[in-house]
């Protein structure tokens, strides 16, 4: 992947252009012009998302899988080729896509199936999926909540327990320590591609051999990586993959689960309802082949036709000049933030531990000394720069960086220079407006 | 940056960095000990009351979290500490206060807190524009409500 990035002639990106798409860029928050470096939380939306979206809604609005009249027709059509879009940005097979509200439904989806299947459901097909007290899942100290807690959940309903994959100081993942801990009792190992704190991209190939190697499932949560990176999820031999549609230039409410083919064939559903059977009777329901029994219910139909518009977007700035853009603002941000007093940089490999020079997306998360997260970000929004401040939903990684709470920038494919500076230009402003290190 | 030096007035800044008030007093003679948290930022306190009959005889605390958390911690115990000196305050009249300050922080700006009555704590009316800082702003104050109500 860095090879075929540093190829990429980054010149040729027309930022302003990609700007233009963008109709928030144009807000001013106060006097000042907005600078959005919160995409890792929440993407903006170019018109053309918020286009197909409407003019589904306008002109081919009706009941997808069910119907016999025209608009049914269209409707259906315009969904199934969204999941064909938008599996095809991931390198899938359409059928190895299922609509979900999000990554941490995705996720979720997983881990109850796999209740199930533990519970019996599935038959015999399933019952490769059953845990038993004792099995372990691993996941990893720099994991999102969204990828914690349903295996966390699932263990307690299981007997199962759960390990955890420790970081080292500069933010990498301990795969000496991985290795040790994955072995003949794992039977899942969930990881995120790219960390939503850190920026830092993992080594999937690695942990997925681990995983693979101990006959266990290689579940990722690929929210990060999903909007900066080039993405091939069959390629990378995951078995599960989730995605969320917001973080990704789409709609909020909607996103993917990946799954490989005879693991979605074998699996069985979560929620069961409407939409997603063959047969029902007083007593049973015949389920249809997947994605469909994974999709009971009303789905976000206009959310996956905006989504899929979304990926066209992304595709068509090309997602290694993206990725290739991206690296020049996270150098630009990481060597900035580093030269400003009393700013520690989580996970950075300047500091004790680690593996050294990793890839990393443009998203960089630090400590202001002596001035909680929250002043900082309220005096960046004073200047029209909006960050994350709390956790980030990884509270188990800021406790393992001895904090609770952090400042965290994230870039997105609109992400300018000047933007950065402005920012870099505000952090280094903190700690004189509230008086400390002065 | 009319709008932040408004939020941040020196004299929160001051109580944010001077925390009259932290360190808990010792459990033995307290009658309530409220731990509070903000889910949203992982701010926390830990608020200590003793109380006398009607009155309360002193508040301590202790905590970790942004500038406004802290100094309203400093603030509300400056207010009680205050009152030590006139007779001191009755449960009632902390509880009354409380409601009010309330009130205030959730009046997006249209209500202020008077000097006479909140002290210094009325610097604080500011953050009330704010509303991602109210509970930030309330942390301290919902502690010493809920070890009232349990003292």
């Amino acid at each position: 992947m860095t090879s075929e990035a540093a190829s990429v002639d980054v010149r040729t990106f027309d930022v302003s252009a990609v700007r233009a798409d963008f109709p928030i860029l144009e807000t001013r928050i106060g006097d000042a012009p907005l600078v959005y470096l919160d995409s890792g939380a929440t993407s903006q939306k170019p018109r053309v998302v918020l286009e197909a979206e409407r003019s589904f809604l306008e002109t081919a609005n009706s009941a997808v899988h069910r119907g016999a009249h025209t608009l049914a027709a269209e409707a259906t059509e315009l969904f199934e080729d969204a999941r064909a879009a938008v599996a095809g940005f991931v390198g899938a097979d359409e059928q190895t896509l299922v609509w979900t509200a999000g990554a941490t439904a995705a996720l979720n989806l997983v881990a109850y199936a796999i209740g199930n299947a533990t519970a019996g459901r599935g038959g015999q097909a399933a019952s490769r999926f059953a845990l038993q007290p004792g099995d372990e899942i691993v996941f990893t100290e720099s994991d999102h909540h969204a990828n914690l807690i349903p295996w966390q959940e699932l263990a307690a309903r299981t007997g199962a327990v759960t390990r955890a994959i420790p970081v080292h100081d500069d933010g990498t993942l301990d795969l000496e320590a991985a290795a040790a801990i994955i072995g003949e009792r794992t039977r899942i190992v969930a990881f995120p591609h790219v960390s939503n704190v850190l920026g830092i991209v993992n080594p999937v190939a690695e942990l997925v051999a681990l995983a693979h190697g101990a006959g266990a499932l290689a579940v990722l949560d690929a929210c990060q990586s999903a909007p900066h990176l080039p993405l091939d999820l069959p390629a990378l031999d995951v078995d599960f993959a989730a995605f969320s549609g917001h973080k990704m230039l789409g709609p909020y409410g909607v996103g993917g689960l990946y799954g490989r083919a005879e693991l979605l064939d074998a699996l069985p559903p979560f929620l069961t309802g409407g939409s997603m059977v063959t047969t029902v009777t007083l007593e049973k329901a015949d389920f249809l082949p997947a994605p469909h029994k994974f999709e009971a219910g009303t789905q976000p139909v206009s959310q996956a036709v905006g989504l899929a518009a979304a990926v066209r977007y992304l595709d068509g700035l090309g997602m290694s000049e993206v990725h290739a853009r991206e690296r020049l603002l996270e150098r630009r941000m990481r060597d900035g933030l580093r030269g400003i007093p009393g700013i520690r940089l989580l996970g950075d490999p300047s500091t004790g531990s680690g593996t050294g020079r990793v890839e990393r997306v443009a998203l960089a998360a630090f400590d202001v000394d002596g001035v909680h997260a929250h002043d900082v970000g309220q005096f960046l929004d004073a200047r029209g720069v909006a960050v994350r401040v709390g956790h980030h939903c990884a509270q188990p990684l800021h406790r393992r960086f001895g904090i609770t709470a952090s400042v965290r920038a994230s870039a997105s494919v609109f992400t300018t220079e000047n933007d950065i500076d402005v920012f870099l230009d505000a952090v280094s402003g903190v700690r004189r407006f509230f008086g400390v290190g002065a | 940056m009319s709008g932040l030096e408004g939020l941040y007035q020196e004299l929160i800044l001051d109580h944010s960095r001077g925390r009259e008030g932290f360190g808990l007093a010792d459990e033995e003679g307290a009658n309530a000990t409220s731990h509070q948290r903000n889910p949203i930022c992982g701010d926390e306190i830990t608020l200590r009351v003793r109380v006398d009959g009607d009155l309360i005889r002193d508040v301590s605390w202790e905590g970790a979290g942004c500038s406004i958390s802290q100094a309203s911690a400093s603030m509300l115990t400056t207010l009680v500490e205050d009152a030590a000196d006139e007779g001191g305050m009755t449960r009632e009249a902390a509880n009354a206060l409380i409601g009010r300050f309330r009130e205030a922080l959730r009046s997006r700006g249209t209500i202020l807190l008077d000097e006479d009555t909140f002290g210094d704590a009325s610097a604080l009316s500011g953050v009330s524009k704010f509303t991602a800082r109210v509970k930030c702003a309330m942390l301290a104050w919902v502690a010493l409500e809920d070890a009232l109500a349990r003292a």
